[in-house]
């Protein structure tokens, strides 16, 4: 059995001391052993940002790919073989901004792969720019006046357009962002993991204080029902958004390879890529 | 007795033009006729002139003809717009339902049928084009029986009183226009074909055989004309083989989808056609720096942006060459014929995966969709080869060190370890890269691992990078083309042989890398070299200056009004440049 250290490689993150990406590669790595994975059958896809660096911090198949594009890759890599565990990871700017379009059609679509979000509501590695999380009247770089647009609430996003998990944690609850993302992973279908996961450099609101006084963990809600998806709306409505925890699942729905008609039960990484004649000289009749 | 005519039939978009043209061609077809189709149509659903234009031979064709023997019109613009291809043999078809008018200027002569009214009188005016289709074959002296096993095929599914009643469309159609006949009309006999069967198909139909034959199981794409053919037709033979197509939210996704897949071990594939390639431009150079292959089908239409959608152009080749921001290797291949399409489709996952490169599969319109009788593929000739993909057990890495996925090697291909590969983990990123892909900013590695990348395209092994004919040694002229030109170059060269003039013809398959040894002699030994090209800047005839020189030689022949070459154009051009 891989523990959580099989997880780990030699190369030193290139992150500010303090950012709350660690954590969350700390809480992969561990959810990655506690599911039982050998590190060859996990495969990290991330996209641009300081986050979409994680791929390259954990011994595993990693891939950072372009800006916003770590759906994408990631669903097609588990096209590719149903066998392996898939997670894809990058920042809100990665996301919410430029992969926007692909995080919604990676949720409706509902592949089993598992999407970690590292939210710090700004963007750190271009120094200091608002992003869709970024609040109205934050003051950036390219908001020096503050931001005069609305933030993006993803976990709502997410359950408007039939996500099948939804899940927020906050960096620092480590036991508790493993556990999701073991559940995420465990989950068949598209699992969103947002990660609230302070810029310590750049974004002097919401900072590591600000998120311990202003969270709310689902679990001390009491009667909170996961499965219940209009309590999971009001409850984000009423915390503006704020809450830890397993917000929504559905157990129910299967997810999109097993709904494929005639898809492959093997991973179509082992097909065997001969035609056999027989099955050549029908297609070819069809057009006589 | 005739051995080939041309045939059009026009109307307005969603009245059943194309099917028209489709029964009467697959009828054909059977017969062992060699057709060669070409459809005119507009980017909407309904309305807007459409009109489907097929050439019927006892021999092999490969171009549009520069004429018309028989314009079957469903309205008066068809007639407008087509008559002029009419020579005075030609005969005009039309529907008495909107009382034609015959231009004054053709010697053509023309008959009002009452295709709409005797249809109707039958049961509905939808069967039409099916009173055409009769009237058609008592013009060609055909048997309408030849009819009934397509009239089938394609509405057995309504029941036999449906094909019953277009049987007696059919019939009734050939009856009036025979009476007619009778009194004065000369029938166009066609010599009898060889009754061979043979494929009936586009190129895109071609494409996605071979993407099959290859052992294509994925597909990621995003509707366009005029590639999404290609899609349609996976999404219906892959469940058989245990894959599928995503059609996924844009083309940016499309792609990438494909690279991830590709990089877990799939065959796979994308199509498009330009704008789709404008947004996939980023992740081609994600691929070539990372070293996955890509495999992706440009169809090229007019651009640029969304330029002439459903039109002709061969547009796209520099952007295919050098399309992605910085330099990577990469390979662009663009078959001249639908054979090729199928061949070359499944050979460009070879490449792919043997260079590990985006290799482009270059089409054009006409071919991708011009529909047309194809010789028989030979499936043996379809190898499966992977590169250095690794496929034995690997050796335990030490200290967590990983695979060396970017080693540097002297053909600069490495070997290459999948996701689920014990003792194969490495890091891929877009990032520069070591040998085991963890991000390098060293200068000393950049060089190496850039000139890694390009050692590997220095090569190609690609059979038949460029199509010869070229039985002179000291030609008058060389004509050179490429994607689906090559059958109206091969008709203008015949007509020029007959001029006396010593015509040798290159059509390019290779596009880049630019297969320079074969291409210099041909273009040395020539007095003159034409450039015969869908697009306006004349971009392979720039590409061919920069690679074999002799610039003063070579003169570029361009159109760009969305429309393919016809055999008298470029016959005309080239005789002016003597």
């Amino acid at each position: 059995m891989a523990t959580f250290k099989d997880f780990r490689n030699d190369v030193k993150p290139n992150w500010c001391p303090g950012c709350g990406d660690f954590s969350v590669q700390a809480a992969m790595q561990r959810a990655a052993a506690n599911v039982g994975l050998q590190p060859e059958n996990l495969a990290v896809i991330s996209g641009i940002g300081c986050s979409g660096r994680i791929s390259g911090y954990i011994n595993a198949y990693g891939f950072h790919g372009i800006h916003g594009r770590s759906l994408p890759i990631a669903q097609g890599v588990k096209m590719a073989n149903r066998d392996l565990t898939v997670i894809a990871s990058g920042g809100d700017g990665d996301g919410y901004a430029i992969g926007m379009g692909h995080t919604i059609h990676a949720i409706r679509r509902n592949i089993n792969v598992t999407y970690v979000v590292m939210d710090n509501q700004i963007y750190g590695l271009t120094k200091g720019q608002t992003s869709p999380r970024s609040a109205v009247g934050f003051k950036t770089k390219s908001t020096p006046m503050g931001s005069i647009e609305q933030s993006i609430s993803p976990m709502e996003m997410a359950l408007t357009v039939g996500a099948t998990f939804v899940a927020q944690s906050f960096s620092t609850d480590l036991k508790d962002l493993t556990a999701l993302i073991e559940a995420g992973i465990n989950h068949n279908g598209f699992a969103l993991i947002n990660v609230f996961s302070p810029c310590v450099t750049y974004n002097k609101v919401n900072t590591y204080d600000w998120f311990k006084e202003n969270l709310t963990k689902l679990s001390d809600i009491e009667g909170y029902d996961a499965s219940n998806r209009e309590m999971a709306m009001q409850t984000l409505m009423k915390h503006n958004g704020l809450v830890t925890g397993l917000i929504y699942q559905n157990t129910e729905r299967q997810s999109y390879q097993d709904l494929i008609t005639g898809f492959s039960e093997a991973p179509l990484s082992e097909a065997d890529l001969n035609l056999d004649q027989a099955h050549f000289d029908k297609l070819v009749a069809e057009f006589m | 007795m005739i051995n080939q005519l041309s045939w059009k039939v026009g109307g307005q978009q969603g009245e059943g033009i194309e099917s028209t043209g489709e029964i009467f061609a697959i009828a054909l077809n059977r017969l062992g006729y060699y057709l060669y189709g070409y459809r005119h149509f507009s980017s909407r659903i309904k309305g807007g002139h459409t009109n489907n234009k097929i050439r019927v031979s006892t021999t092999e064709v490969r171009s549009i003809s520069d004429d018309l023997d028989i314009l079957v019109a469903f309205d008066q613009e068809t007639i407008d717009v087509n008559y002029k291809e009419l020579p005075s043999t030609g005969v005009i078809l039309a529907d008495s339902k909107f009382t034609p008018k015959k231009p004054e200027d053709t010697e053509a002569s023309m008959f009002a049928v009452p295709f709409t009214e005797i249809a109707t009188g039958l049961g509905t005016s939808l069967m039409k084009n099916m009173v055409a289709i009769g009237a058609t074959s008592a013009v060609l002296d055909l048997d309408i029986h030849v009819f009934e096993e397509v009239v089938r095929e394609i509405f057995g599914k309504k029941g036999d009183q449906v094909v019953a009643k277009n049987m007696d469309a059919i019939k009734a159609g050939f009856d009036y226009m025979k009476e007619k006949l009778e009194v004065g009309l000369q029938t166009m006999q066609l010599e009898k074909a060889d009754g061979k069967k043979r494929m009936f198909m586009i190129g895109n139909d071609a494409i996605a055989l071979g993407a099959l034959a290859a052992g294509c199981r994925f597909m990621a794409a995003y509707p366009i004309t005029p590639a999404s053919d290609i899609m349609e037709y996976l999404i219906k033979k892959l469940p058989a083989l245990g894959g599928t197509v995503i059609q996924t939210e844009d083309e940016i996704a499309a792609c990438t989808m494909t690279i991830g897949a590709s990089y877990g071990g799939v065959r796979a594939i994308t199509a498009s056609s330009g704008p789709g390639l404008s947004l996939k431009m980023e992740a081609i150079g994600l691929a070539g720096i990372t070293e996955t292959p890509l495999v992706i089908v440009d169809t090229q239409r007019g651009g640029p942006s969304t330029g002439l959608p459903t039109k002709q152009e061969q547009s796209d080749l520099m952007a295919m060459i050098y399309g992605t921001h910085g330099e990577i290797p990469k390979i662009v291949i663009a078959p001249s014929t639908v054979q090729e399409a199928f061949y070359d489709t499944a050979e460009a996952f070879n490449l792919a995966e043997e260079y590990q490169c985006p290799v482009i599969v270059l089409s054009d319109l006409q071919l991708s969709l011009g529909k047309q009788t194809v010789e028989p593929l030979d499936f043996s000739k379809v190898e499966i080869r992977r590169g250095k993909l690794v496929t034995e057990e690997l050796p335990e890495i030490e200290n967590k060190g990983y695979f060396k996925r970017y080693e540097v090697t002297e053909d600069g291909v490495s070997p290459r370890t999948i996701p689920g590969m014990k003792n194969g983990i490495h890091h891929v990123t877009g990032v520069e890269h070591a040998e085991t892909g963890k991000p390098s900013e060293s200068a000393t590695n950049r060089i190496a691992q850039m000139d890694k990348r390009f050692r590997k395209v220095e090569n190609i092994r690609f059979d038949t990078p460029v199509y010869k004919n070229a039985p002179h040694e000291d030609a008058d002229i060389l004509i050179v083309g490429f994607n689906s030109t090559r059958g109206v170059i091969e008709e203008a060269m015949g007509r020029l042989k007959n001029d006396g003039l010593k015509v040798n013809h290159a059509q390019i398959r290779l596009i880049h890398p630019f297969p320079t040894d074969e291409v210099l002699p041909l273009v040395r030994s020539a007095k003159k070299v034409i450039v015969v090209e869908n697009n306006a800047t004349g971009q392979l005839a720039n590409i061919m200056k920069m690679n074999v020189g002799y610039a003063e030689k070579i003169t570029k022949y361009v159109k760009y009004d969305g429309n393919p070459f016809l055999p008298h154009e470029v016959h005309t051009k080239c005789k002016e440049l003597f």
